[in-house]
Order: structure tokens, then sequence, then C-alpha cells
């Protein structure tokens, strides 16, 4: 497969079930390099096994995954390996490794994977750790970071490589407003100035939709709309302007599908009758 | 139908055990066949000795001392009666080399270290420290089950060795000093009935093969745990229980085989 250089990433006709339970089903995505984008959807529709997928950590049941111009699910795995260098991963609660200081998380990748001299690590660590803003913290252990500073911290391990391509698994999940504020500006501004592509994984639509360039709206496996923040906030679709609203109620239901409430209270548990 | 519904579900319980062995082979065989990383790797060996066998000492020595004890009491009460107290060391000794020091240290090196092993890798892997770690292009079944498996192989047989020798102490400590056996003797029957091929060869044999059995156990329980606070409790729990079981249908298999009828 020849690297097409327009797409970072090209997912088509991904089919992925877990359990019997459909996840995706004929879903395309495109990455353009360089930009920001951002797949939306509300909990459980399966926005992290998107970026898994991605990351080869998981094999879809059909359809093709092409990073880079590699076709993940068919790569050994000494390839993946190599093929997940290129890629940054921040997860959901940073998976900070808990028995390393900051300095020596963010350096891990860099022992792990280069023989670099280590005067040459520690400038490397430190030129990360200035950029989230926590080279003053480095000497600190992973549990006495609050949660925003733990995830700028894994945010600088995950570019300690120098990823072409970096995944944010809902990255302002919990955090407060101030150091929501650092993150969505830190996102864009990594993107631009290293020339890297973002894929956000959310829900939070307002510091979204200020950050990214394409929004990508999941829900039930399939895709509900897709396009710029500007043209899915006008967009016709009843779904996707209920989730960029956050109406409570509208095509996804308030009530879970239940029979009808004045019969539920009339009717008699079996046992008493 | 009973009987077919109990066939099937007998087979189930027999396919699921046969995948889980093949899992956990091939989970082991992944974590230690390979080009090693003889510097990083050594590194990461000495920081898993330390966790899993420099902090086992403690309960190693203490249960060591009274089950010595318990022992030189046991055996002066009975040994007395037939006038043969002097026999007291051979008999300390040998209990100990041969059973009691692989396999009381083992079930205690696998309450201690086993639990601690499969807590910390279900931990790392509730928390996605295992996720990270592959997305960043490492594979964490070498960096973080090789040198803990190791780790464990190497400590079990000296734990079980220093067990043998502080229980040891703590027979003669009643036999002897408190109870009044001749110390010559004591000394003595000892040296001449333990042989140094079959009883304590045989002894470090049990403990390396406890030592590996522990240690597989614990880490694939902590590898395929379910990443949840009850799937860890559980994890730990399964660790314990299968560690144990094995060890002692082991002991009975290895003391067969070493000591068996001739």
């Amino acid at each position: 497969m020849k690297p097409n250089s327009e797409n970072i990433v090209e997912i088509r006709k991904l089919h992925f079930t877990r359990n019997t339970r459909v996840i995706f089903e004929d879903v395309d995505i495109k990455v353009p390099r360089g930009k920001v984008v951002a797949v939306m959807g509300p909990s459980g529709s399966g926005k992290t096994t998107l970026l898994r997928l991605i990351g080869g950590q998981l094999m879809p049941d059909s359809g093709t995954v092409i990073v880079e111009g590699e076709h993940i699910p068919r790569l050994s795995r000494e390839k993946l390996y190599e093929a997940r260098r290129q890629m940054g991963m921040l997860f959901q609660n940073s998976a900070l490794f808990s028995d390393l200081t900051v300095f020596e998380n963010v350096a891990y990748p860099l022992r792990e994977h280069t023989d670099l001299p280590e005067s040459m690590i520690r400038d490397l660590v430190l030129m990360k750790l200035q950029a989230v803003g926590l080279r003053g913290a480095r000497e600190l252990m992973p549990a006495e970071l609050s949660g925003g500073m733990a995830r700028r911290a894994a945010l600088a391990r995950a570019l300690a490589m120098d990823p072409s391509l970096i995944m944010f698994d809902e990255p302002f999940a919990g955090q407060d407003p101030i150091s929501m504020g650092v993150l969505v500006q830190l996102i864009r501004l990594l993107n631009d100035a290293l020339k890297m592509t973002t894929i956000i994984v959310s829900h939070d639509v307002k510091e979204t939709t200020s950050i990214a360039d394409y929004i990508y709206i999941i829900s039930d496996g399939r895709i509900m709309g897709s396009g710029t923040p500007e043209a899915l906030a006008e967009s016709s679709s009843a779904w996707v302007r209920q989730f960029m609203e956050g109406l409570p109620d509208g095509p996804v239901p308030f009530h879970y599908p239940a029979q009808d409430y004045k019969n539920d209270l009339w009717e008699m548990p079996d046992a008493a009758g | 139908m009973l009987l077919v519904r109990r066939v099937h579900a007998l087979g189930r319980v027999g396919v699921l055990f046969l995948g889980d062995m093949g899992k956990a082979v091939l989970c082991l065989c992944h974590a230690l066949i390979g080009k090693p990383d003889w510097i990083n790797g050594f590194k990461r060996l000495v920081n898993q000795l330390y966790f899993v066998g420099v902090l086992s000492l403690v309960i190693i020595v203490l249960s060591a001392l009274f089950i010595g004890m318990v022992l030189g009491l046991q055996g002066y009460t009975i040994l007395v009666k037939f006038g043969a107290e002097h026999a007291l060391g051979q008999l300390i000794a040998l209990s100990l080399v041969r059973e009691l020091g692989p396999v009381v240290g083992a079930l205690l090196f696998a309450g201690r270290a086993g639990s601690a092993v499969t807590a910390e890798i279900a931990l790392m892997k509730s928390t996605e420290q295992l996720s990270a770690m592959e997305m960043m292009g490492i594979d964490p079944l070498r960096r973080v089950i090789a040198p803990r498996f190791w780790a464990g192989q190497i400590s079990m047989p000296v734990l079980a060795l220093i067990f043998n020798c502080v229980a040891v102490m703590g027979g003669y400590i009643v036999g002897v000093d408190w109870l009044g056996v001749d110390s010559g003797a004591f000394w003595a029957n000892m040296q001449s009935a333990v042989d140094f091929q079959d009883d304590i060869v045989n002894g470090i044999i049990k403990s390396v093969v406890f030592g590996t059995v522990i240690m597989w156990i614990a880490v694939f329980q902590g590898i395929e745990c379910v990443p949840t606070s009850e799937g860890i409790g559980r994890a730990t729990t399964r660790t314990v229980v299968y560690s144990s079981l094995a060890i002692l249908g082991l002991d009975f298999f290895l003391t067969a085989v070493m000591f068996g009828v001739t």
C-alpha cells in the first residue's frame, strides 16, 4: 500500500462486533494530515474502541484501517509495534507508570527505543515537559499530580518519540475549567507547532468544536453526521442538533423504552395478585 | 436429559480449562522467548528480586523459626518415649529439607509474593498502563512478565534454603537448649542422615518447580484479570488458591518420583 500523503488515517467499511454487539457498521473515516479531527458521540458509542482499532490493539471483523499507508490489521507483531512508534496516545486516565517519576515516565519510551546518551535524553525530556508546562514538576510521582497535571505529563510522554499522529481519549473528561482551558489550547498549539495530526475522541461539545477542524459524530455504530464545526451547528439532522446542543429530549428519547406509564402503575406485582 | 446436560457442562468446563492452559503457555513463551536485553533486563530483574524475594524474607524467617521450634517440641515428645531423642536432629533436618522447607516456603511465597505480583499487574492493566506500553511500541509481556517470572524462580529456592537453616536453628533452640538433647548427637545424627544429592538437591529442585508454577500462575492471573476492582480481588484470590493447590499436588508427584518406592 502506497502512503497516501493527504490522509494519515483512512478507515473504510469498518465492521466491528464485540460479544455479538455491533459496535461499528460500515464506518468510513478519513483523517487529513496536519488537521485536528474529532470523533464525538454519546458514551458507549465505541469512540475509544475506534482509537484502539487505529492503534491495532483490536482487530476489525472486516474493512480496512490504514495509518501512514500501513494496513494495520494485516501487520505482523513486529511491524505493528514499529508502526505504533509513529503514534502517540493519551489514555483517559493518563496511564502514567505509577512507580516512575514524571521525568522517568517521559524518558521511558526514549530509553526503550533509542540508544541516546543520558544528557540528550535529559534535554529531550525537559523540552517535552517545558512544552506542557511541567518542567518544574519533573521529580514528582504520578500520585502527587492533579488530574490535569497527570494528563499533561501523559501528553509529554506521548510526544516523546515525536509521533506524526496523536490520539486523545476523552482529554477533557473530569477536568476543572482551568486545566480544561490549558488542555484545549495545548492540543491545538502542539498540533500546529509540531506539524502533527490529532484525533480527539470526546463528548465535550463546546471544547471540542473550539479546536477541531473536522468532526465525525458516531452513534449506534454508524456515522450520524460529519463536517466542520460550523457546518454541524447548522445541520438539518435533528439527531445531530440534539447532540450538539445537548437537548434532553429528541430523537434520542429521555425515557428508556418501557410500556405505558399508567398501565405500569396500575399493574399489580405477581406475588400480590 | 439431565445426564446430557451434565456431560455438556463438563465438556464446556474442560474446553475452557484447556483454552486457559493454552493461553497461559503462549503468554509465558511470548514473555520469555526472544532476543534478550541484557543491561536493562538485568536492572529490571534486580528490582524484582528485591520486591519478590527480599521483601518475603521476614515472613519466611519468622515462620521458619516457629515451625522449627514446633518440630523440635513434637519430635522430642515422641522420640523420648523410645529413648531416641538423640535422633531429633535427623528428624528435623529430613522433614525440613525434603518437605517442609520447599512446601511451606512455597505456600508462604504464594501468599506474599504471588498475590502481590497478580495485584500489581492487574492494577497496571486496569489503569491502562499495559495498554500505554503497547501503544508506545513496547511489549508489556517482555517488560512486565519476564523479570517477575525469573525473579520468582531465583528467589524461591534461596528462600527455601534460608527457611531450612532458620528452622533447624529453631529446632536446636527447643531441642538442645531447652529440652536438653545432646548438642553433639543432634548435629552428628543430622550430618550422617542428610544426603546432599538425595535430600538437599531434590529439595532445591522442588522449590525451583514451585517457584516457576507460582510465578506463572501469578503473572497469568494478573494479565488475564477483568480490569475492575472486583476482578482484581478475584484474580488475587485465584493466584493464592491455584498456587497452593498446585504446590501440594506437585509436591506429591515430585515426592513419588524422587523418594518413591525403589
